[in-house]
Protein backbone atom coordinates (compact mmCIF):
# COMPACT_ATOMS: atom_id res chain seq x y z
CA UNK A 1 0.00 0.00 0.00
CA UNK A 2 2.80 2.21 0.84
CA UNK A 3 4.40 1.23 -1.97
CA UNK A 4 1.39 2.14 -4.24
CA UNK A 5 1.49 5.60 -2.20
CA UNK A 6 4.73 6.23 -2.97
CA UNK A 7 4.72 5.46 -7.27
CA UNK A 8 1.13 8.29 -6.73
CA UNK A 9 3.29 10.96 -5.04
CA UNK A 10 6.11 10.68 -7.19
CA UNK A 11 4.08 10.74 -10.72
CA UNK A 12 2.44 13.78 -8.99
CA UNK A 13 5.64 15.61 -8.11
CA UNK A 14 6.30 16.55 -11.64
CA UNK A 15 3.07 19.06 -11.46
CA UNK A 16 5.22 21.12 -8.74
CA UNK A 17 7.84 21.86 -11.75
CA UNK A 18 5.28 21.72 -14.65
CA UNK A 19 2.82 24.36 -13.36
CA UNK A 20 4.97 27.01 -12.43
CA UNK A 21 6.79 26.80 -15.92
CA UNK A 22 3.46 26.95 -17.18
CA UNK A 23 2.49 29.67 -15.31
CA UNK A 24 5.81 31.88 -17.04
CA UNK A 25 5.01 30.50 -19.88
CA UNK A 26 1.49 31.71 -20.36
CA UNK A 27 2.22 35.13 -18.36
CA UNK A 28 2.91 37.12 -21.64
CA UNK A 29 -0.66 36.32 -23.23
CA UNK A 30 -2.30 36.59 -19.81
CA UNK A 31 -1.21 40.22 -19.16
CA UNK A 32 -1.68 41.72 -22.86
CA UNK A 33 -5.37 40.17 -22.53
CA UNK A 34 -5.37 42.07 -19.15
CA UNK A 35 -3.87 45.34 -19.94
CA UNK A 36 -5.92 45.56 -23.50
CA UNK A 37 -9.21 46.24 -21.26
CA UNK A 38 -7.38 48.56 -18.76
CA UNK A 39 -7.76 52.18 -18.84
CA UNK A 40 -4.29 54.33 -20.14
CA UNK A 41 -4.60 55.84 -16.20
CA UNK A 42 -4.53 52.32 -14.85
CA UNK A 43 -1.91 51.14 -16.62
CA UNK A 44 0.24 53.82 -16.09
CA UNK A 45 -0.48 53.73 -11.99
CA UNK A 46 0.81 50.57 -12.53
CA UNK A 47 0.00 47.71 -9.97
CA UNK A 48 0.32 44.02 -10.42
CA UNK A 49 -3.26 42.91 -10.62
CA UNK A 50 -3.66 41.46 -13.74
CA UNK A 51 -8.25 41.91 -12.45
CA UNK A 52 -8.58 45.54 -14.51
CA UNK A 53 -10.34 47.67 -12.09
CA UNK A 54 -13.12 49.01 -14.61
CA UNK A 55 -12.80 47.30 -17.66
CA UNK A 56 -13.26 49.19 -21.06
CA UNK A 57 -13.44 48.71 -24.58
CA UNK A 58 -12.10 52.05 -25.86
CA UNK A 59 -8.92 50.57 -26.36
CA UNK A 60 -10.43 48.20 -28.89
CA UNK A 61 -12.12 50.46 -30.59
CA UNK A 62 -9.09 53.09 -30.54
CA UNK A 63 -7.19 50.39 -32.26
CA UNK A 64 -9.96 48.85 -34.44
CA UNK A 65 -11.15 52.42 -36.41
CA UNK A 66 -7.94 55.00 -35.46
CA UNK A 67 -5.16 52.55 -36.05
CA UNK A 68 -6.84 50.68 -38.54
CA UNK A 69 -6.43 47.34 -37.04
CA UNK A 70 -9.62 46.78 -38.66
CA UNK A 71 -7.71 47.47 -42.06
CA UNK A 72 -5.33 45.46 -40.67
CA UNK A 73 -7.08 42.35 -39.80
CA UNK A 74 -8.83 42.19 -43.22
CA UNK A 75 -5.40 42.65 -45.03
CA UNK A 76 -4.14 39.94 -42.95
CA UNK A 77 -7.31 37.26 -44.20
CA UNK A 78 -6.84 38.12 -47.60
CA UNK A 79 -3.12 37.83 -47.71
CA UNK A 80 -3.84 34.22 -45.39
CA UNK A 81 -6.36 32.86 -47.19
CA UNK A 82 -4.13 33.49 -50.71
CA UNK A 83 -1.33 32.02 -49.62
CA UNK A 84 -3.30 28.67 -48.41
CA UNK A 85 -5.27 28.32 -51.46
CA UNK A 86 -1.69 29.03 -53.48
CA UNK A 87 0.42 26.60 -51.93
CA UNK A 88 -2.65 23.94 -51.48
CA UNK A 89 -3.38 23.99 -55.67
CA UNK A 90 0.46 24.22 -56.35
CA UNK A 91 1.71 21.55 -53.67
CA UNK A 92 -1.28 19.20 -54.59
CA UNK A 93 -0.35 18.92 -58.21
CA UNK A 94 2.94 18.81 -58.15
CA UNK A 95 3.04 16.00 -55.42
CA UNK A 96 0.50 13.94 -57.63
CA UNK A 97 2.54 13.96 -60.53
CA UNK A 98 5.62 13.60 -58.74
CA UNK A 99 4.03 10.43 -57.00
CA UNK A 100 3.48 8.96 -60.57
CA UNK A 101 6.05 5.66 -60.56
CA UNK A 102 8.37 6.02 -63.40
CA UNK A 103 8.29 10.06 -63.84
CA UNK A 104 11.69 11.19 -65.61
CA UNK A 105 13.88 13.51 -63.51
CA UNK A 106 11.76 12.53 -60.82
CA UNK A 107 15.08 12.09 -58.39
CA UNK A 108 16.77 14.88 -59.31
CA UNK A 109 13.90 17.42 -58.68
CA UNK A 110 13.19 16.18 -55.51
CA UNK A 111 16.69 16.57 -54.56
CA UNK A 112 17.10 20.45 -55.99
CA UNK A 113 13.55 20.74 -53.57
CA UNK A 114 15.61 19.21 -50.47
CA UNK A 115 18.44 20.74 -51.00
CA UNK A 116 16.95 24.19 -51.07
CA UNK A 117 15.20 24.07 -47.90
CA UNK A 118 18.32 25.74 -45.55
CA UNK A 119 18.21 28.32 -47.43
CA UNK A 120 17.83 31.96 -45.68
CA UNK A 121 15.16 34.56 -46.58
CA UNK A 122 17.72 37.23 -46.07
CA UNK A 123 19.56 35.19 -49.10
CA UNK A 124 16.88 35.88 -51.47
CA UNK A 125 14.92 38.13 -50.11
CA UNK A 126 15.95 41.18 -52.71
CA UNK A 127 15.65 39.16 -56.19
CA UNK A 128 12.24 38.41 -54.73
CA UNK A 129 11.29 41.64 -54.02
CA UNK A 130 12.58 42.94 -58.28
CA UNK A 131 10.71 40.02 -59.75
CA UNK A 132 7.25 40.82 -57.96
CA UNK A 133 7.87 44.93 -58.45
CA UNK A 134 8.65 43.12 -62.22
CA UNK A 135 5.38 41.44 -62.60
CA UNK A 136 3.36 44.31 -61.61
CA UNK A 137 2.47 42.94 -58.80
CA UNK A 138 4.47 45.13 -55.74
CA UNK A 139 2.93 46.88 -53.30
CA UNK A 140 0.20 44.41 -53.90
CA UNK A 141 -1.15 41.54 -51.38
CA UNK A 142 -1.33 39.08 -54.24
CA UNK A 143 3.10 39.89 -55.06
CA UNK A 144 3.22 39.17 -50.83
CA UNK A 145 1.39 36.13 -51.29
CA UNK A 146 3.30 34.90 -53.73
CA UNK A 147 6.53 35.56 -52.24
CA UNK A 148 5.38 33.89 -49.00
CA UNK A 149 3.78 30.66 -50.78
CA UNK A 150 7.29 30.76 -53.53
CA UNK A 151 9.53 29.04 -51.02
CA UNK A 152 7.17 27.65 -47.96
CA UNK A 153 6.25 24.82 -51.10
CA UNK A 154 8.91 22.47 -50.10
CA UNK A 155 7.58 20.42 -47.17
CA UNK A 156 3.71 20.49 -48.53
CA UNK A 157 4.85 18.81 -51.96
CA UNK A 158 6.91 16.64 -50.02
CA UNK A 159 3.65 15.80 -47.92
CA UNK A 160 1.62 15.28 -50.50
CA UNK A 161 4.19 13.10 -52.64
CA UNK A 162 4.33 11.05 -50.07
CA UNK A 163 0.68 10.75 -49.35
CA UNK A 164 -0.34 9.98 -53.00
CA UNK A 165 2.67 7.68 -53.15
CA UNK A 166 0.93 5.14 -50.49
CA UNK A 167 -2.24 5.03 -52.13
CA UNK A 168 -2.59 1.52 -53.68
CA UNK A 169 -2.28 1.45 -57.57
CA UNK A 170 -5.43 -0.72 -57.93
CA UNK A 171 -7.48 2.60 -57.16
CA UNK A 172 -6.02 4.31 -59.96
CA UNK A 173 -6.55 1.76 -62.06
CA UNK A 174 -10.16 1.32 -61.31
CA UNK A 175 -11.14 5.14 -62.14
CA UNK A 176 -8.82 4.71 -65.17
CA UNK A 177 -11.31 1.56 -66.01
CA UNK A 178 -14.58 3.86 -65.06
CA UNK A 179 -13.32 6.00 -67.88
CA UNK A 180 -11.81 8.80 -65.60
CA UNK A 181 -8.72 10.57 -66.78
CA UNK A 182 -5.55 12.18 -65.51
CA UNK A 183 -7.32 15.11 -64.58
CA UNK A 184 -10.64 14.16 -62.90
CA UNK A 185 -8.22 11.34 -61.31
CA UNK A 186 -6.71 13.93 -59.63
CA UNK A 187 -9.51 16.01 -58.91
CA UNK A 188 -12.19 13.95 -57.97
CA UNK A 189 -10.95 10.64 -56.62
CA UNK A 190 -6.67 11.56 -55.28
CA UNK A 191 -7.57 15.08 -53.51
CA UNK A 192 -10.33 13.85 -51.39
CA UNK A 193 -8.61 11.38 -50.28
CA UNK A 194 -6.12 13.41 -49.57
CA UNK A 195 -8.07 15.44 -46.84
CA UNK A 196 -5.47 14.79 -43.45
CA UNK A 197 -2.61 16.67 -46.02
CA UNK A 198 -4.85 18.96 -47.13
CA UNK A 199 -5.81 20.43 -43.92
CA UNK A 200 -2.50 20.45 -42.25
CA UNK A 201 -0.76 21.90 -44.94
CA UNK A 202 -3.38 24.23 -44.96
CA UNK A 203 -3.43 24.97 -41.00
CA UNK A 204 0.75 25.15 -41.30
CA UNK A 205 -0.11 27.87 -43.69
CA UNK A 206 -2.08 29.78 -42.83
CA UNK A 207 -0.81 30.26 -39.17
CA UNK A 208 2.39 30.62 -41.43
CA UNK A 209 1.11 33.13 -43.13
CA UNK A 210 -0.91 35.18 -40.83
CA UNK A 211 2.58 35.38 -38.68
CA UNK A 212 4.62 36.13 -41.12
CA UNK A 213 6.25 39.44 -40.72
CA UNK A 214 9.82 40.03 -43.40
CA UNK A 215 8.04 39.22 -46.40
CA UNK A 216 4.47 41.55 -46.03
CA UNK A 217 6.89 43.83 -44.17
CA UNK A 218 9.10 44.69 -47.62
CA UNK A 219 6.16 44.04 -49.48
CA UNK A 220 3.67 46.88 -47.86
CA UNK A 221 6.61 49.35 -47.25
CA UNK A 222 5.34 51.69 -50.43
CA UNK A 223 1.81 51.06 -49.17
CA UNK A 224 0.93 51.36 -45.24
CA UNK A 225 -2.54 50.24 -46.22
CA UNK A 226 -2.31 47.17 -47.22
CA UNK A 227 -0.27 46.09 -43.77
CA UNK A 228 -1.58 42.74 -42.25
CA UNK A 229 -1.20 42.95 -38.35
CA UNK A 230 1.85 41.85 -37.51
CA UNK A 231 3.72 44.67 -39.70
CA UNK A 232 1.30 47.18 -38.38
CA UNK A 233 1.65 46.23 -34.85
CA UNK A 234 5.18 47.14 -35.13
CA UNK A 235 4.55 50.69 -37.02
CA UNK A 236 2.14 51.18 -33.81
CA UNK A 237 5.51 50.72 -31.31
CA UNK A 238 7.57 52.99 -33.76
CA UNK A 239 5.68 56.01 -33.16
CA UNK A 240 7.23 58.72 -30.32
CA UNK A 241 4.53 58.45 -27.63
CA UNK A 242 3.50 55.30 -27.50
CA UNK A 243 -0.19 54.44 -26.44
CA UNK A 244 0.40 51.25 -24.45
CA UNK A 245 -3.40 50.13 -23.32
CA UNK A 246 -4.22 50.39 -27.09
CA UNK A 247 -1.18 48.43 -28.21
CA UNK A 248 -2.23 45.72 -26.06
CA UNK A 249 -5.77 45.30 -27.30
CA UNK A 250 -3.88 45.45 -30.78
CA UNK A 251 -2.29 42.89 -30.02
CA UNK A 252 -4.98 40.88 -28.95
CA UNK A 253 -6.50 41.37 -31.94
CA UNK A 254 -3.58 40.01 -33.82
CA UNK A 255 -2.91 37.13 -31.45
CA UNK A 256 -6.36 36.08 -30.44
CA UNK A 257 -8.09 34.78 -33.86
CA UNK A 258 -5.00 32.60 -35.03
CA UNK A 259 -4.94 30.78 -31.57
CA UNK A 260 -8.49 30.30 -31.59
CA UNK A 261 -8.21 28.62 -35.13
CA UNK A 262 -4.75 26.60 -33.55
CA UNK A 263 -7.10 25.70 -30.65
CA UNK A 264 -10.34 23.86 -32.39
CA UNK A 265 -7.92 22.33 -35.21
CA UNK A 266 -4.61 21.53 -32.82
CA UNK A 267 -5.37 18.00 -33.10
CA UNK A 268 -4.97 18.34 -37.29
CA UNK A 269 -1.97 20.92 -36.68
CA UNK A 270 0.00 18.59 -33.98
CA UNK A 271 -0.12 15.45 -35.65
CA UNK A 272 0.44 17.32 -38.84
CA UNK A 273 3.66 18.35 -37.81
CA UNK A 274 4.30 15.10 -36.30
CA UNK A 275 3.82 13.42 -39.48
CA UNK A 276 5.94 15.68 -41.73
CA UNK A 277 8.65 14.74 -38.83
CA UNK A 278 7.97 10.97 -38.77
CA UNK A 279 8.26 10.37 -43.11
CA UNK B 1 16.79 -24.17 -63.78
CA UNK B 2 17.32 -21.05 -62.14
CA UNK B 3 19.56 -19.43 -65.50
CA UNK B 4 16.44 -20.67 -67.99
CA UNK B 5 14.08 -18.59 -65.64
CA UNK B 6 16.38 -15.28 -64.80
CA UNK B 7 17.16 -14.82 -68.40
CA UNK B 8 13.85 -13.79 -70.18
CA UNK B 9 13.55 -11.76 -66.46
CA UNK B 10 16.65 -9.71 -67.26
CA UNK B 11 15.93 -9.54 -70.82
CA UNK B 12 12.35 -7.98 -70.86
CA UNK B 13 13.22 -4.55 -69.55
CA UNK B 14 15.98 -4.23 -71.80
CA UNK B 15 14.18 -5.33 -74.65
CA UNK B 16 11.28 -2.70 -74.04
CA UNK B 17 13.74 0.41 -73.02
CA UNK B 18 14.19 0.96 -76.70
CA UNK B 19 11.16 1.33 -78.53
CA UNK B 20 9.19 3.11 -75.20
CA UNK B 21 12.04 5.65 -74.48
CA UNK B 22 10.35 8.44 -76.89
CA UNK B 23 6.73 7.38 -75.42
CA UNK B 24 7.96 7.88 -71.77
CA UNK B 25 7.50 11.08 -71.45
CA UNK B 26 4.19 11.59 -73.63
CA UNK B 27 2.80 8.97 -71.28
CA UNK B 28 4.03 11.02 -68.54
CA UNK B 29 2.65 14.34 -70.45
CA UNK B 30 0.04 15.11 -67.50
CA UNK B 31 2.17 14.61 -65.08
CA UNK B 32 4.27 17.48 -66.14
CA UNK B 33 1.23 19.79 -66.45
CA UNK B 34 0.56 19.33 -63.46
CA UNK B 35 4.32 20.14 -62.19
CA UNK B 36 4.28 23.39 -64.10
CA UNK B 37 2.83 25.77 -61.62
CA UNK B 38 5.17 24.41 -59.03
CA UNK B 39 7.78 25.06 -61.12
CA UNK B 40 7.31 28.44 -61.85
CA UNK B 41 6.85 29.30 -58.18
CA UNK B 42 9.55 27.15 -57.21
CA UNK B 43 11.75 29.01 -60.20
CA UNK B 44 10.70 32.31 -59.70
CA UNK B 45 11.26 32.31 -55.96
CA UNK B 46 13.88 29.97 -55.10
CA UNK B 47 16.09 29.28 -57.74
CA UNK B 48 16.19 32.40 -59.75
CA UNK B 49 16.76 34.36 -56.53
CA UNK B 50 19.42 32.30 -55.65
CA UNK B 51 21.29 33.31 -58.86
CA UNK B 52 20.05 36.82 -59.44
CA UNK B 53 21.98 37.74 -55.72
CA UNK B 54 25.49 36.59 -57.23
CA UNK B 55 24.49 39.19 -60.24
CA UNK B 56 23.59 41.72 -58.24
CA UNK B 57 25.86 41.85 -55.68
CA UNK B 58 28.43 42.57 -58.48
CA UNK B 59 27.06 45.93 -58.86
CA UNK B 60 26.88 49.31 -57.13
CA UNK B 61 22.86 49.23 -57.25
CA UNK B 62 20.28 51.23 -55.35
CA UNK B 63 17.43 49.36 -56.90
CA UNK B 64 16.54 51.72 -59.66
CA UNK B 65 16.31 50.41 -62.90
CA UNK B 66 18.06 48.15 -64.06
CA UNK B 67 22.26 47.47 -62.41
CA UNK B 68 24.67 48.87 -64.48
CA UNK B 69 26.99 49.66 -62.73
CA UNK B 70 29.27 46.79 -62.45
CA UNK B 71 31.76 47.12 -59.31
CA UNK B 72 33.28 43.41 -59.59
CA UNK B 73 33.83 42.20 -56.14
CA UNK B 74 34.47 45.30 -54.30
CA UNK B 75 30.80 44.09 -52.52
CA UNK B 76 32.47 40.86 -51.50
CA UNK B 77 35.75 42.58 -50.11
CA UNK B 78 33.69 44.84 -48.07
CA UNK B 79 31.22 42.33 -46.73
CA UNK B 80 33.99 40.27 -45.58
CA UNK B 81 36.01 42.96 -44.24
CA UNK B 82 33.11 44.55 -42.67
CA UNK B 83 32.85 43.83 -38.60
CA UNK B 84 29.76 44.71 -38.25
CA UNK B 85 28.80 41.84 -41.20
CA UNK B 86 31.00 38.89 -39.00
CA UNK B 87 29.18 40.26 -35.48
CA UNK B 88 25.64 39.87 -37.70
CA UNK B 89 26.94 36.52 -38.81
CA UNK B 90 27.80 35.61 -35.40
CA UNK B 91 24.70 36.30 -33.86
CA UNK B 92 22.69 34.47 -36.07
CA UNK B 93 25.30 31.48 -35.88
CA UNK B 94 24.46 32.26 -31.92
CA UNK B 95 20.50 32.09 -32.14
CA UNK B 96 21.50 28.44 -33.97
CA UNK B 97 23.39 27.26 -30.94
CA UNK B 98 21.41 27.72 -28.27
CA UNK B 99 18.39 26.43 -30.39
CA UNK B 100 20.60 23.45 -30.65
CA UNK B 101 22.16 23.30 -26.92
CA UNK B 102 19.71 24.94 -24.93
CA UNK B 103 16.27 24.51 -26.62
CA UNK B 104 16.94 21.13 -27.71
CA UNK B 105 17.92 19.37 -24.90
CA UNK B 106 15.18 21.09 -22.90
CA UNK B 107 12.73 20.14 -25.18
CA UNK B 108 13.16 16.74 -25.15
CA UNK B 109 13.61 16.54 -21.26
CA UNK B 110 9.80 17.36 -21.15
CA UNK B 111 8.99 15.51 -24.30
CA UNK B 112 10.31 12.37 -21.99
CA UNK B 113 8.07 13.36 -19.50
CA UNK B 114 4.73 14.80 -21.14
CA UNK B 115 5.18 11.51 -23.11
CA UNK B 116 4.11 9.44 -19.98
CA UNK B 117 0.44 8.40 -20.43
CA UNK B 118 -0.03 8.56 -16.14
CA UNK B 119 0.94 12.14 -15.98
CA UNK B 120 -2.22 14.11 -15.78
CA UNK B 121 -2.89 17.06 -17.65
CA UNK B 122 -0.32 16.44 -20.12
CA UNK B 123 -2.56 17.13 -23.34
CA UNK B 124 -3.27 21.20 -21.37
CA UNK B 125 0.20 21.46 -20.89
CA UNK B 126 1.40 20.37 -24.01
CA UNK B 127 -0.96 22.81 -25.03
CA UNK B 128 0.10 25.91 -23.09
CA UNK B 129 3.87 25.42 -24.03
CA UNK B 130 2.85 25.39 -27.97
CA UNK B 131 1.08 28.57 -27.22
CA UNK B 132 4.09 31.10 -27.79
CA UNK B 133 4.81 28.98 -31.78
CA UNK B 134 1.44 29.96 -32.71
CA UNK B 135 1.52 33.98 -32.09
CA UNK B 136 2.88 36.76 -34.04
CA UNK B 137 6.71 37.16 -33.12
CA UNK B 138 5.95 40.79 -33.79
CA UNK B 139 3.58 41.02 -31.40
CA UNK B 140 4.76 38.95 -29.08
CA UNK B 141 8.58 40.86 -29.28
CA UNK B 142 6.82 43.87 -28.54
CA UNK B 143 4.37 42.57 -25.50
CA UNK B 144 7.59 41.01 -23.94
CA UNK B 145 9.46 44.21 -24.60
CA UNK B 146 7.08 46.41 -22.26
CA UNK B 147 7.18 43.74 -19.75
CA UNK B 148 11.07 43.82 -20.01
CA UNK B 149 11.12 47.72 -19.83
CA UNK B 150 13.37 48.78 -17.46
CA UNK B 151 11.09 52.28 -16.36
CA UNK B 152 8.11 50.64 -14.91
CA UNK B 153 8.36 47.03 -16.43
CA UNK B 154 6.98 44.44 -14.75
CA UNK B 155 9.65 42.16 -14.52
CA UNK B 156 12.16 44.74 -13.54
CA UNK B 157 9.47 45.85 -10.25
CA UNK B 158 9.31 42.26 -9.32
CA UNK B 159 13.05 42.23 -9.37
CA UNK B 160 13.07 45.15 -7.50
CA UNK B 161 10.26 44.53 -4.72
CA UNK B 162 11.78 40.91 -4.12
CA UNK B 163 15.11 42.58 -3.55
CA UNK B 164 17.11 40.43 -6.05
CA UNK B 165 18.16 43.82 -7.91
CA UNK B 166 19.18 47.10 -6.22
CA UNK B 167 18.82 48.84 -9.71
CA UNK B 168 16.62 48.28 -12.53
CA UNK B 169 18.14 45.63 -15.41
CA UNK B 170 17.99 47.47 -18.59
CA UNK B 171 17.41 44.15 -20.48
CA UNK B 172 17.20 45.35 -24.06
CA UNK B 173 19.12 48.63 -23.72
CA UNK B 174 22.72 47.06 -22.62
CA UNK B 175 24.59 46.08 -25.26
CA UNK B 176 25.81 42.53 -22.71
CA UNK B 177 22.49 41.48 -21.45
CA UNK B 178 20.27 42.37 -24.65
CA UNK B 179 21.74 39.45 -27.16
CA UNK B 180 21.47 36.64 -23.79
CA UNK B 181 17.62 38.42 -23.69
CA UNK B 182 16.71 37.51 -26.89
CA UNK B 183 18.13 34.34 -27.21
CA UNK B 184 15.78 33.47 -23.62
CA UNK B 185 12.70 35.09 -25.47
CA UNK B 186 13.74 32.73 -28.89
CA UNK B 187 14.12 29.77 -26.64
CA UNK B 188 10.77 30.31 -25.31
CA UNK B 189 9.42 31.32 -28.61
CA UNK B 190 10.16 28.65 -30.42
CA UNK B 191 10.27 25.57 -27.61
CA UNK B 192 7.31 24.49 -28.61
CA UNK B 193 7.80 23.30 -31.86
CA UNK B 194 10.34 22.02 -30.83
CA UNK B 195 8.66 20.03 -27.83
CA UNK B 196 5.86 18.85 -30.66
CA UNK B 197 9.05 16.98 -32.90
CA UNK B 198 10.59 15.49 -30.35
CA UNK B 199 6.69 13.66 -28.96
CA UNK B 200 6.38 12.65 -32.76
CA UNK B 201 10.07 10.86 -32.63
CA UNK B 202 9.42 9.27 -29.21
CA UNK B 203 6.17 8.10 -30.83
CA UNK B 204 8.24 5.48 -32.92
CA UNK B 205 9.34 4.13 -30.27
CA UNK B 206 7.92 0.50 -30.67
CA UNK B 207 5.63 -0.32 -27.28
CA UNK B 208 6.59 -4.26 -27.03
CA UNK B 209 10.62 -2.99 -27.71
CA UNK B 210 9.73 -0.48 -24.20
CA UNK B 211 7.95 -3.23 -22.82
CA UNK B 212 10.73 -5.90 -23.26
CA UNK B 213 13.06 -3.83 -21.64
CA UNK B 214 11.24 -3.38 -18.75
CA UNK B 215 10.74 -7.21 -18.39
CA UNK B 216 14.72 -7.42 -18.73
CA UNK B 217 14.81 -5.18 -15.78
CA UNK B 218 15.88 -2.08 -17.72
CA UNK B 219 15.36 0.92 -15.03
CA UNK B 220 13.88 4.02 -16.67
CA UNK B 221 17.81 5.42 -17.80
CA UNK B 222 18.84 2.09 -19.33
CA UNK B 223 15.76 1.80 -21.31
CA UNK B 224 16.21 5.54 -22.16
CA UNK B 225 20.04 4.95 -22.60
CA UNK B 226 19.76 1.40 -24.74
CA UNK B 227 16.34 1.75 -26.32
CA UNK B 228 14.76 4.99 -26.33
CA UNK B 229 17.28 7.11 -27.84
CA UNK B 230 19.16 4.62 -30.45
CA UNK B 231 14.93 4.68 -31.85
CA UNK B 232 14.93 8.29 -31.74
CA UNK B 233 18.75 9.42 -33.19
CA UNK B 234 17.77 8.90 -36.78
CA UNK B 235 14.63 11.63 -36.09
CA UNK B 236 16.61 13.55 -34.03
CA UNK B 237 19.12 15.02 -36.97
CA UNK B 238 16.11 15.96 -39.25
CA UNK B 239 14.99 17.99 -36.00
CA UNK B 240 18.74 19.19 -35.85
CA UNK B 241 18.21 20.47 -39.09
CA UNK B 242 15.12 21.80 -38.60
CA UNK B 243 15.69 23.66 -35.83
CA UNK B 244 18.97 25.04 -37.55
CA UNK B 245 16.92 26.27 -40.51
CA UNK B 246 14.56 27.74 -38.42
CA UNK B 247 16.95 29.65 -36.29
CA UNK B 248 18.69 30.88 -39.46
CA UNK B 249 16.18 32.89 -40.59
CA UNK B 250 15.39 34.97 -37.54
CA UNK B 251 14.10 38.18 -38.30
CA UNK B 252 10.89 39.24 -36.77
CA UNK B 253 12.01 39.33 -33.25
CA UNK B 254 15.09 41.04 -33.89
CA UNK B 255 13.47 43.02 -35.75
CA UNK B 256 10.82 43.95 -33.59
CA UNK B 257 12.53 43.84 -30.03
CA UNK B 258 15.74 45.78 -30.91
CA UNK B 259 16.08 46.22 -33.98
CA UNK B 260 19.35 45.35 -34.13
CA UNK B 261 20.46 47.18 -31.43
CA UNK B 262 21.98 48.89 -28.59
CA UNK B 263 24.95 49.15 -30.88
CA UNK B 264 24.80 46.57 -33.05
CA UNK B 265 24.65 44.22 -30.34
CA UNK B 266 21.98 41.91 -31.63
CA UNK B 267 22.46 42.38 -35.17
CA UNK B 268 21.31 39.55 -37.11
CA UNK B 269 22.25 39.08 -40.78
CA UNK B 270 18.64 39.27 -41.80
CA UNK B 271 17.81 42.70 -40.43
CA UNK B 272 21.76 44.25 -41.59
CA UNK B 273 20.56 42.58 -45.22
CA UNK B 274 16.83 44.60 -44.47
CA UNK B 275 19.05 47.91 -43.25
CA UNK B 276 21.04 48.40 -46.34
CA UNK B 277 18.30 47.32 -48.89
CA UNK B 278 14.67 47.98 -47.23
CA UNK B 279 15.20 50.29 -44.28
CA UNK B 280 12.72 53.69 -44.89
CA UNK B 281 15.34 56.00 -43.37
CA UNK B 282 18.02 54.66 -45.96
CA UNK B 283 19.03 57.88 -48.47
CA UNK B 284 19.80 55.09 -51.40
CA UNK B 285 19.19 51.79 -50.79
CA UNK B 286 22.60 49.24 -51.24
CA UNK B 287 20.77 46.79 -53.17
CA UNK B 288 23.85 45.21 -54.48
CA UNK B 289 26.11 45.06 -51.32
CA UNK B 290 22.85 43.61 -49.54
CA UNK B 291 22.93 41.28 -52.15
CA UNK B 292 26.61 40.36 -51.25
CA UNK B 293 25.92 39.87 -47.64
CA UNK B 294 23.36 37.55 -48.46
CA UNK B 295 25.32 35.51 -50.89
CA UNK B 296 28.09 35.33 -48.25
CA UNK B 297 25.26 34.09 -46.15
CA UNK B 298 24.15 31.47 -48.26
CA UNK B 299 27.55 30.21 -48.59
CA UNK B 300 28.31 30.44 -45.48
CA UNK B 301 25.02 28.43 -44.79
CA UNK B 302 25.83 25.87 -47.13
CA UNK B 303 28.90 24.84 -45.84
CA UNK B 304 27.58 24.63 -42.34
CA UNK B 305 24.70 22.40 -44.15
CA UNK B 306 27.44 20.11 -46.11
CA UNK B 307 28.85 19.66 -43.04
CA UNK B 308 25.75 17.70 -41.50
CA UNK B 309 25.29 15.76 -44.73
CA UNK B 310 27.26 12.99 -43.67
CA UNK B 311 24.69 12.51 -40.86
CA UNK B 312 21.73 13.28 -42.70
CA UNK B 313 22.92 10.77 -45.43
CA UNK B 314 23.86 8.00 -42.42
CA UNK B 315 19.59 8.30 -40.96
CA UNK B 316 18.42 7.97 -44.97
CA UNK B 317 20.62 4.84 -45.68
CA UNK B 318 19.59 3.93 -41.99
CA UNK B 319 15.62 4.11 -42.68
CA UNK B 320 15.75 2.49 -46.54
Amino acid sequence: MTGRWRVVARRNIWHLLLIPLCLVWVYPFVWMVSAAFKTPREMLIGGLSLMPNDATLENFRRAWTTAKFGTYTANTITFSIAVVILVLLVASTAGYALARPGLPGKKILVGILIATMFIPHGYTIIPTFVLVNGIGLGNGLLGAALAQAGPALVVPVLLFMGFFSGIPKELEEAARMDGAGYLRTYWRVMLPLAKPVLGTVALMNFIGAWNAFFIPLVFTLGNPDLRTLGVGMYGFYGQDTTDWTGLAAAACISVIPVVVVFLFLQRTFVEGIAGAVKS
Amino acid sequence: MTTTVERPLGKVPVAERGPRRPGRFRKHLWSFVFLIPMLLLFGGFTVWPMIASWWYSFFNWDGVGSPTDWVGLANFREVLGADSFWRAFWHSFVFSLAAIFIEMPLALVLAILLNNSWLRFRNLYRLVLFLPVVATTAVIGIVIAILLDPAGGLVNRILLDTGLVDQPVNFLGSTSIALPTLLSIDVWKGFGITLIYWLAALQTVPRDLQEAAAIDGAGFWRALRFVTLPVVMPIAIVILLLVFQRSLNTFDLVRAVTEGGPDYATDVVPTYIYRYAFDPSLQAPRYGFASAAGVVFGLLTLVVTVLQAPLLKRRMGGDR
